[in-house]
């Protein structure tokens, strides 16, 4: 089948009003005949459950957590984007769209990117309107931060728990329609399976997570927003419970997973501690508007350092390298995640890591304290000159802007962040690729939709910070609700689907079989066992750096792993009860299946973007390069095994925007 | 270091449930709880034993999924933080550990530690949130300015993560501190006033009916609570409440 977009003739900046006027509606009595099934209650599926019930869709919204206030789009930090140009400093919704394609390394789609920067200016109207209490200047109005890789202040906040107030909102929209009994709303379910019916999605298989249930749920259109796949390297910043199952079963039924290789390795994390790490903690990007990442000139002393013989206070300022600064000035310790996590990585891999195990780098908040701390001396009319109060009053005014943030971090360290530098290391967080999508957001299959992170739309190869909560809220308030009636129009007659039919019956059927083969299997090994192995092959051969040879023998070895965990995978306990174990085994199963794939797309991707890095394909500085002839989103369409998945490609066509080198000096 | 835990079990929720034994040894003083449990969980799949069901999500003390009554106290010893982000240096060698589920009338254990908060979110259906469709067609987001420490101070009560801690410190298993930091939310807002009678009085109703208990002012709550929640939340609604049933 050959990618169609689908997207609308017409000038860029008119293309979505265009379409919206031209889509078919439904009238609100028909909408009452209608069941939607929207997977995920995250910023983009918790968005979207409660707007299409507001337009009158019956809805039926699932979560495996216990509430869908869990979804863990709760744990974003820094901020959201917004083209609203408050702070009068030049912002506009072409530059948000500008900076959003060229930060993704041209490799998104520029109708898709023009809509989210069109639409990000109602997202913060429509928050305020439903009381998320965003940070405020003393005058009322609301206050902007920077965030990497632009040149403006577009970034709306809540300290460092922006998406926690921001997926309250949303929740409180699902409630009121859960109220008003227009979403049904079921936690601790597991989709297992979608159904396709005549070619068209018509249902989903979820498991019962209390009682192991297997149930069958039909609706005129599914909708997907199920969260990214970054836990296929068991160590990231995703929940425990994240996971690919849902997008990846909608693949296995015809759906085509895009980009799987483009995976953002997120540069401020806390670095691993041991071997009984069972995830990673983010540090916000926003704190690089404050903080100065920096490592030891001298060998000696980061010897010193890791001896426990030198502490990073007692460096001189010429004997740190400010590397971020030095090779980048004009965005300095803002540059876009990919570059300062290969920049982190540069520094350690020639021996200049801060920690025993020679992977961390400083982040350094000195310079920030005093500055802030000048400025609240010189308003109140103190002595600017005492450098121990200068200081004091700084850390105060850091404390407001990331309290939180610093608490976390001394949980976690032991070591107090305001009086000596963090450690921070790359991690993985976010991943750009996922089910392919048109304009519409609808996938290869006919009324099965993905949005957010699931899907692969806006991001290209790299995510700029606070721009994931942008296109959930998007997707889910704005953008589906309104493309998916065009589809719905022509279900108006279709009455309620049955469950009973042979379609239902095959789902249901391979469920089982999965389900049995895992309790029956008796094997040695914990699913962590193998979650682990997964984890070490995914970020050794397919992490921040990439080359030929190493993805070739990721792609064995998953796949021997993969035969492995079926064969020897121990999984105690039974179906019909509360069985984390089970549920775990489940989705370990599908990354073991989409790792491979991962790696096989990497291996095609014979050039450098964002968060891709092939060593073969840099430039002489160690910059990525980036190849004309791979100015396409890859497309796999399942096959039986990932190694036969078939490439579908869709050119990106830049009729807006001129591609150039990607430059942040 | 080595632990002697001391963990709920029940198989499910019509099991009358017991404390059994686990000797845990050479554990880290860098783990978080959960990962102890991890590790104790991984031993007891090698020895084919049921591995101890508790509830945890984010590992990173926002999403508010993880539970736990350690040693007494919801989230354990430490303060200001949930139990993923406690970790093992605050105990020492040779402790005995006492692990229960977060015990409420409103909260029916589901399986060993885990529990049934879906009253929570019962409690929110009634009246937590601001009846505004979202079609975009507001106001600008600047149209109205909101003094910085009403604003704040909203945001304080939002920062509320719908853990339980509260209840399960609480004598009463009062729900309170949970229903005042969203009833100070949008009192605290604008936008929050034109539903505000009908809000706290809904909100409360269903509160009530859920089988939580009365507020006898112990603070109990206050100090449990991983987010700080002001005991002020709970004023705040009992005001709130007072206006509404005047108004009637």
């Amino acid at each position: 089948m050959a990618l169609d977009s689908k997207i609308p003739k017409g000038p860029l900046a008119d293309k979505w009003t265009n379409h919206k006027n031209n889509i078919n509606l439904v009238n609100p009595a028909n909408k009452r005949l209608i069941d939607v099934i929207v997977v995920g209650t995250g910023l983009a599926g918790g968005s979207a459950a409660a707007t299409l019930a507001e337009l009158g869709y019956n809805v039926k919204a699932f979560c495996f957590q216990d509430s869908p206030r869990r979804a863990h789009s709760i744990a974003a930090q820094g901020g959201i984007n917004a083209a609203k140009n408050y702070q009068g400093d030049g912002d506009s919704t072409y530059r948000l769209f500008y900076d959003t394609v060229k930060g993704g390394d041209y490799r998104s789609r520029e109708a898709n990117v023009y809509r989210l920067a069109e639409v990000s200016a109602n997202i913060i109207d429509q928050c305020v309107a439903q009381g998320v209490p965003f940070a405020r200047e003393y005058g009322g109005l609301l206050d902007n931060r920077s965030f990497g890789g632009v040149l403006v202040s577009r970034t709306f906040y809540a300290a460092g728990q922006t998406g926690q107030q921001l997926l309250l909102g949303a929740y409180s929209a699902l409630n009121r329609q859960i109220g008003r009994g227009k979403v049904k709303m079921y936690n601790r379910h597991e989709m297992l399976d979608v159904v396709i019916v005549d070619g068209k999605a018509r249902g989903i298989i979820t498991r019962n997570l209390v009682t192991g249930e297997i149930e069958r749920h039909s609706a005129h259109a599914v909708v997907l927003g199920t969260g990214g796949y970054g836990n296929v390297f068991f160590l990231s910043t995703n929940a425990m419970g994240s996971n690919v199952t849902a997008a990846w079963k909608a693949h296995k039924r015809g759906a085509y997973f895009a980009n799987p290789c483009y995976t953002q390795i997120h540069p401020t994390c806390i670095p691993v501690s041991g071997d009984h790490q069972s995830k990673l903690t983010l540090m916000s990007e926003s704190l690089r508007n404050d903080g100065r990442i920096w490592v030891p000139k001298h060998k000696k002393d980061v010897e010193a350092i890791r001896a426990g013989k030198l502490r990073p206070t007692q460096i001189a300022e010429e004997d740190r390298d400010y590397y971020l600064e030095r090779r980048y000035p004009a965005f300095g310790n803002l540059v876009p995640r990919d570059v300062a996590s290969r920049a982190a990585k540069e520094r350690c891999d020639a021996g200049y890591g801060v920690n025993a195990t020679g992977e961390a780098v400083y982040l350094d908040f000195a310079a920030a304290f005093m500055r802030y701390g000048k400025e609240v001396a010189h308003v109140r009319g103190l002595d600017e000159n005492d450098d121990a109060l200068v200081k004091k009053l700084g850390q105060e005014v850091v404390k407001t802007k990331y309290g939180n943030l610093f608490q976390m971090y001394e949980k976690i360290v032991d070591q107090n962040p305001y009086e000596t530098p963090m450690m921070i290391y790359p991690a993985v967080h976010y991943t750009m690729g996922g089910v392919w999508v048109d304009y519409n957001l609808q996938t290869t299959v006919p009324g099965l939709y993905c949005i957010g992170e699931a899907n692969f739309s806006d991001h290209g190869a790299n995510r700029l910070g606070a721009s994931a909560l942008m296109q959930g809220l998007a997707d889910g308030y704005f953008v589906l609700p309104y493309t998916i009636g065009d589809y719905l129009a022509d279900d108006i007659r279709t009455g309620p689907i049955a469950t009973d039919t042979p379609e239902f019956d095959e789902a249901e059927k391979s469920v089982r079989k999965n389900i049995e083969h895992l309790i029956n299997n008796n094997g040695t090994h914990s699913v962590d066992h193998f979650h682990k192995r997964l984890g070490k092959i995914m970020w050794n051969k397919c992490g921040m750096a990439r080359n030929a040879e190493d993805l070739k023998s990721a792609i064995n070895e998953i796949a021997e792993l993969r035969a492995e965990f079926w064969k020897d995978v121990r999984v105690p306990g039974t179906n019909d009860e509360f069985n984390e174990e089970l549920a775990k085994a489940l989705r370990v199963a599908d990354f073991l299946e989409l790792g491979e794939l991962f790696a096989k797309d990497a291996l095609l991707r014979e050039e450098s973007a964002g968060g891709h890095f092939r060593e073969e394909y840099q430039t002489p500085e160690g910059e990525a390069m980036r190849r004309k002839e791979f100015q396409f989103v890859s497309a796999w369409e399942y096959k039986g095994e990932p190694k036969d998945a078939v490439l579908h490609k869709e050119d990106l066509v830049y009729e807006n925007i001129e591609v150039k080198e990607r430059s942040y000096k | 270091m080595n632990l002697t835990l001391k963990i709920w079990r029940q198989k499910n929720a019509n099991d009358k449930g017991k404390m059994v034994d686990y000797p845990i040894s050479d554990v880290s003083p860098d783990m978080s709880f959960l990962e102890m449990l991890d590790v104790l969980n991984e031993s007891l799949v090698q020895k084919n034993e049921e591995p101890v069901a508790f509830d945890h999500d984010c590992r990173e003390g926002i999403c508010g999924m993880c539970s736990l009554y350690i040693n007494g106290e919801a989230h354990g010893p430490d303060r200001g933080i949930t139990t993923c982000q406690l970790h093992m240096r605050m105990f020492k060698d040779g402790d005995t550990i006492t692990i229960e589920p977060f015990r409420a009338t409103a909260f029916p254990v589901i399986k060993d530690l885990v529990v049934d908060r879906s009253a929570f979110d019962r409690i929110q259906h009634a009246g937590g949130f601001i009846s505004v469709n979202t079609s975009g067609n507001t106001i600008d987001a600047n149209a109205i300015p909101i003094n910085k420490h009403d604003a704040d101070e909203s945001f304080e009560a939002a920062m509320c993560i719908g853990c339980g801690a509260c209840v399960a410190s609480c004598k009463n298993s009062s729900a309170m501190l949970f229903v005042g930091a969203k009833v100070s939310q949008f009192a605290l807002l604008p936008q929050g006033q034109v539903e505000a009678t009908d809000r706290v009085l809904n909100m409360v109703k269903q509160m009530d009916e859920e089988g939580f208990g009365n507020c006898t002012n112990t603070g109990a709550c206050e100090v449990e609570c991983p987010k700080g929640i002001s005991l002020e939340n709970i004023a705040r609604m009992n005001r709130e409440y007072l206006k509404a049933s005047l108004k009637g």
